[in-house]
């Protein structure tokens, strides 16, 4: 029995994973219209911003602080042309380029900020939840705290209280002033989805089989935990989006030295709205609404296709065939 | 019976036991109101377990049987280490282990393991069979090369049924039924080559053409791995035929312990008789039995007073623990089976509220309602005494007048009945036991 | 059968539809129910019974579709539109769950779950008929008045399973379709419930079809029983006679691996309950049973009347000269895998 184990075929590592990467798509190939549509337009747009930031360099015509060109300085408030296919601002800088580098800017700091938010959030609910106790109910109180302040509110704080301090105002302090405000967002979802997965039998299993709470949290605890996760991660991303622009938008975030932001954009395209000047502010303010839709749109795709409860399976359509008669002729007989 | 020998420890050359249970309990507090929390008062206690003493021998299947909140499942817990005991003793294998940090348990569990009633959901979805039931010798360090252990793993899977094992390695929960999930449960509990396997309802949850070949399993797994089985359940059939001997709990002590065939061909509690009158058996020749026990089994937080059982017993007499709750249910039986006719309604205006009734007390007051007369409430309980004598409440009532505005009723006293030899079996009921009935 | 029959199921289908083919869960079920009859509908997980109870009240899910007829008082139920079959559901043919905690509202009393069932399908009843009604039907299933006013909450699960029968009932229904009500409590309530039930004909006058995988039950409580295997009812008749003389090897298969008070030998069915997308050709049982014979997976049996009150569904008893040639030959086939045991 053992060498015939040895000879039999033994499946690739690669293959099994890829049959592990089919089971959890699954419910995405699976879902039904509006799910679907939902799903794949969110990708397409939030995809076209991501290929913006990341080749930015090789897209944009100019660099978004650039204010000339050989030598020549570009026109201020031009209107959109076809050196500019958006226009300059006040400050000569060609909006498009300003757009795509925003692009850059506030993906940064939004993956970065999401990064932190899940790597603080996610462990503090996990520990929390599981064990309980004093810890878990001072965390809650701590958490509800933050929660109980409005996101802006607290990010404002933390990026005036940085950027006065040796960090500066740039990438990093946006992006720790967001962090704090989502942390009890994940913290609060990751531990009531602990709580309830804690009673199940094959934790308790784990348990009785002498595995170590850090054994069953990692390995019981969190894969079945952390489904929940990216559709929320997802919506979230949007919100920090539009978080990122207020910051900016109110003058605390990005230093505009450290790169091009959409929402200081828009703030400082305010003005120019008296004087009928439309394209500082429309494309930038567009780029907002549309990333933001994105994001949104993937998110509520993601929830309505792994959400169990949400999820509308597709059924297929199917007829009756034809019954062949088994009864009725044996009735004649 | 099985065909196969019992297992004594006699033949084996060994007397003690491999597990000693004295005088066990098991608390849980319940948090009771909003207020009760906000003050951090506990609102009552659980008496899950509630002093239970027996021995698993060596070798042999220890039946616990009882049904919903008679502490098996608890019990079964308790001596895994899930929960801790709150006062008592568990000895296994000599070792002391009724209140051992969570800490000192790791090393045990390589000898005491166990099988959950849900096969759908004892199994980790996130994990392959390979992963899941390889899991223990990862977690005890006992193999730590992966081509090792995987053969071991097939090993372990093909001995319980699924076979080939390499099919199996890769499969997820969700891809098996439910008896092929149960073997993969079965398969990760011996792996480790345990001493003592606790099944709590193994196959309580599976097709009735299923559970027969899992119950086989079992069985050829305990001859050839030298298993102990602790089997929880509360399914009588399957327990007659599993089990050499057989405990009845109620309520969080046992009623009547013994060897199965014993048990069976004489049951002595009534509630033992009455859980075999109650099993619905595959004989059209049978009908449903008309004369069981009224009521449930009643809540573990407020349990009666006396035999935990007497308010359902038919046999009930004066030492069984009568209260004031009797006299509620009494009364709301009564009303219950004359609902809609006259005079239910005059004779619920006559009594009043009951809820004063609701003590776990040997004395009953009820205070008459405003504009009635105690004495008619005495004339009402006398009138329906008369209609039914034989109703076991009644020989529980020591002294029934009114006094003053209200009426008085007080009860034999309550004695806790003890586990004592009768025939081959214990049983805890004072219809056998020693003590004398209050005269 | 005693009076008229009040529901006739004729070539009943229900299918669910899948992202792939659909799942065939009843595939050509007839049965029909009499006044004041208990019939037993047994089989295991799988095999179709509670979609056929549901079917039969037209309470399916999204996606599954229903053909086939369902005759109640004269009129297809297949079909109809949902309006005029909620106004029957109820006051002529009630349902009784299995989980009755995740079936009575937990934020309404006792009384308003009677009250707004009378007032919805009896609106000419006073708030005093009302009361009366609905505190006859608690007491008649062991509920004292004194708890009327009470939430689902303050009941132990073997009182709110009488509760949720005592709703269905008070409407008198002329059929009741109880889909294992018992399963999920302890023995002693489970036999309480089973002899109010079983004497629902008497106090009344009203049909069941109990669903229920427990044979013990199904002996003890119904005058008849159909026998259900991936989606077709392979055996009916009246207790004993199919008790005493299992007809169908699946029937009979059953039995033996039914473990009861007097078992002294553990039998099993070797394999699984097949796969209802695509279940097995021919007779579906055919790939389990021991008695298969060549014809059985080749053609699907045809059913077979063995007297006025029982049939079968099973090469065995014919019909012979539809049987080919050399059908009747033990059937050969490899030893069924443990890999596809259950």
């Amino acid at each position: 029995m053992a060498a015939d184990a040895q000879s039999a075929p033994r499946m690739p590592y690669g293959r099994a994973r890829l049959i592990a990467l089919g089971r959890a798509t699954k419910p995405i190939r699976e879902a039904s219209g509006i799910a679907r549509a939902l799903f794949w337009a969110g990708v397409v747009i939030t995809l076209f911003f991501v290929v913006l930031a990341v080749f930015a360099p090789l897209i944009s015509p100019y660099h978004f602080n650039q204010y000339r060109s050989n030598g020549i300085r570009f026109p201020q408030l031009a209107h959109p042309s076809a050196a500019h296919w958006m226009g300059t601002t006040v400050q000569s800088s060609d909006v498009m380029a300003r757009v795509i580098y925003g692009a850059q800017t506030e993906l940064k700091v939004v993956v970065i900020a999401l990064a932190m938010s899940l790597g603080v959030g996610v462990p503090l609910g996990l520990i929390s939840g599981y064990f309980g106790g004093i810890l878990d109910r001072l965390l809650v109180l701590v958490m509800d705290a933050i929660f109980a302040f409005p996101y802006l509110l607290i990010a404002i704080v933390i990026a005036f209280v940085l950027s006065t301090s040796s960090i500066g105002g740039g990438v990093f302090t946006a992006a720790i002033a967001i962090t704090a405000a989502y942390v009890p967002l994940y913290f609060r979802v990751v531990r009531n989805h602990v709580i309830s997965v804690r009673e199940e039998p094959y934790v308790d299993a784990a348990r009785a089989l002498g595995a170590r709470p850090r054994t069953v949290i990692r390995k019981y605890v969190f894969f079945n935990v952390v489904q929940n996760v990216p559709p929320i991660a997802t919506l979230n991303a949007a919100d920090a989006i539009l978080l990122l622009a207020s910051l900016g938008f109110l003058g605390y975030g990005i230093q505009p030295s450290q790169g091009a932001e959409w929402g200081y954009d828009v703030s400082r395209a305010v003005s120019d709205a008296a004087s009928g000047i439309w394209w500082t502010g429309l494309f930038p303010g567009f780029a907002i609404v549309l990333l933001v839709a994105g994001l949104t749109l993937l998110g509520e795709g993601l929830n309505e296709t792994l959400n169990p409860v949400l999820r509308l399976r597709r059924f297929g359509q199917f007829e009756f065939a034809e019954r062949e008669p088994r009864e009725e002729a044996l009735l004649d007989e | 019976m099985r065909p196969e020998t019992v297992v004594t420890p006699e033949s084996r050359g060994e007397h003690a036991p491999l597990v000693s249970i004295q005088d066990l309990r098991t608390y849980y507090s319940i948090r009771g109101s909003f207020a009760d929390r906000l003050v951090g008062r506990e609102a009552g206690v659980v008496r899950a377990v509630d002093g239970v003493s027996l021995d698993i021998r060596r070798g042999e299947v220890l039946g616990l049987v009882g049904e919903s909140g008679s502490g098996k499942t608890t019990l079964g817990r308790t001596l895994l280490g899930l929960v801790r005991a709150t006062s008592g003793s568990i000895e296994f294998e000599g070792r002391q282990i009724a209140r051992l940090p969570e800490r000192d348990w790791r090393a045990l569990r390589r000898e005491v393991q166990v099988v959950f009633q849900d096969p759908h959901a004892s199994l980790n979805p996130a994990m392959t069979l390979e992963q899941a039931v390889g899991h223990p010798l990862v977690i005890h360090g006992l193999e730590r090369d992966r081509e090792r252990l995987r053969l071991r793993v097939i090993e372990v899977l093909e001995r319980c049924g699924l076979a080939p094992g390499t099919d199996f390695l890769d499969k997820y929960p969700s891809d098996l039924s439910g008896g092929q999930k149960q073997r993969a449960v079965i398969a990760r509990a011996i792996i480790l080559n345990p001493t003592l396997l606790v099944a709590d309802e193994p196959v309580s949850m599976l097709d009735m053409s299923v559970r027969a070949k899992i119950l086989e399993l079992m069985l050829e797994l305990k001859q050839d791995f030298e298993l102990t089985y602790l089997y929880i359940t509360h399914d009588l059939a399957t327990a007659r035929f599993f089990c050499d001997r057989i405990a009845i709990m109620y309520l969080g002590r046992i009623v009547e312990i013994g060897p199965a065939e014993a048990i069976y061909a004489e049951p002595r509690h009534p509630y033992t008789q009455a859980l075999l009158r109650a099993i619905p058996e595959p004989d059209p020749e049978r009908v449903v039995p008309r004369d069981l026990p009224r009521g449930e089994v009643p809540d573990a937080a407020l349990p009666p007073l006396g035999c935990s059982f007497h308010p359902r017993c038919p046999r009930a007499f004066e030492p069984c623990g009568w209260e004031s709750r009797d006299l509620r249910e009494l009364l709301e039986a009564r009303w219950a089976r004359a609902a809609g006719a006259a005079g239910v309604e005059e004779e619920q205006a006559l009594v009043g509220d009951l809820d004063v009734l609701d003590r776990s007390t040997s004395e009953a007051r009820l205070p008459a309602p405003r504009g009635r007369r105690p004495e008619d409430v005495v004339a009402l309980l006398e009138r329906i005494r008369a209609e039914d004598p034989a109703e076991p409440f009644w020989r529980g009532v020591e002294r029934l007048e009114a006094r003053g505005t209200r009426t008085e009723v007080d009860f034999h006293n309550p004695q806790d009945p003890r586990l004592e030899p009768v025939g081959g079996v214990e049983v805890a009921c004072h219809l056998y036991g020693t003590t004398p009935p209050e005269t | 059968m005693s009076g008229g029959s009040i529901l006739q199921v004729r070539h009943l289908r229900v299918y669910y539809g899948t992202p792939g083919r659909p799942v065939r869960a009843v595939d050509d079920v007839s049965l029909e129910i009499g006044e004041r009859e208990v019939v037993g509908l047994v089989g295991e997980s799988g095999c179709g019974k509670s979609t056929l109870g549901r079917g039969i009240l037209g309470l399916l899910p999204r996606g599954a579709r229903a053909d086939g007829e369902v005759n109640f008082d004269g009129r297809n139920l297949v079909g109809m539109p949902p309006q005029a079959l909620r106004r029957l559901r109820g006051p002529e043919l009630g349902l009784i769950f299995q989980e009755p905690m995740t079936r009575l509202n937990p934020l309404l009393r006792i009384s308003d779950h009677f009250r707004e069932t009378l007032e919805q399908h009896e609106p000419r009843l006073t708030d005093a008929e009302i009361k009366k009604r609905s505190l006859e039907t608690l007491g008649r299933m062991g509920i004292p008045p004194t708890r009327f006013r009470q939430y689902p909450h303050e009941f132990s699960g073997g009182m709110r399973q009488r509760i949720m029968i005592a709703l269905a009932l008070v409407l008198r229904p002329k059929l009741l379709v109880a889909d294992e009500p018992t399963t999920s409590l302890d023995v002693i309530v489970e036999g309480q419930i089973l002899a109010l039930l079983a004497d629902l004909k008497q106090n009344f006058g009203t049909a069941l079809l109990l669903i229920t995988h427990n044979l013990g039950i199904v002996a003890e409580a119904c005058d008849r029983m159909a026998v259900m295997y991936a989606g077709r009812i392979v055996e009916e008749g009246p207790v004993r006679d199919v008790f005493r003389e299992p007809a169908h090897p699946y029937t009979r298969e059953l039995l033996r691996s039914t473990i009861s008070l007097e078992t002294k030998e553990l039998h099993s069915i070797p394999g699984a309950p097949p796969n209802l997308i695509d279940p097995p050709p021919g007779c579906r049982f055919h790939p389990r049973c021991p008695d298969a014979m060549r014809v059985c997976p080749e053609l699907e049996p045809v059913e077979q009347r063995l007297d006025e009150r029982r049939r079968v569904l099973c090469w065995l008893h014919g019909p012979a000269q539809r049987v080919p040639a050399g059908g009747e030959s033990p059937l050969e086939r490899e030893a069924i895998g443990i890999a596809d045991e259950a």
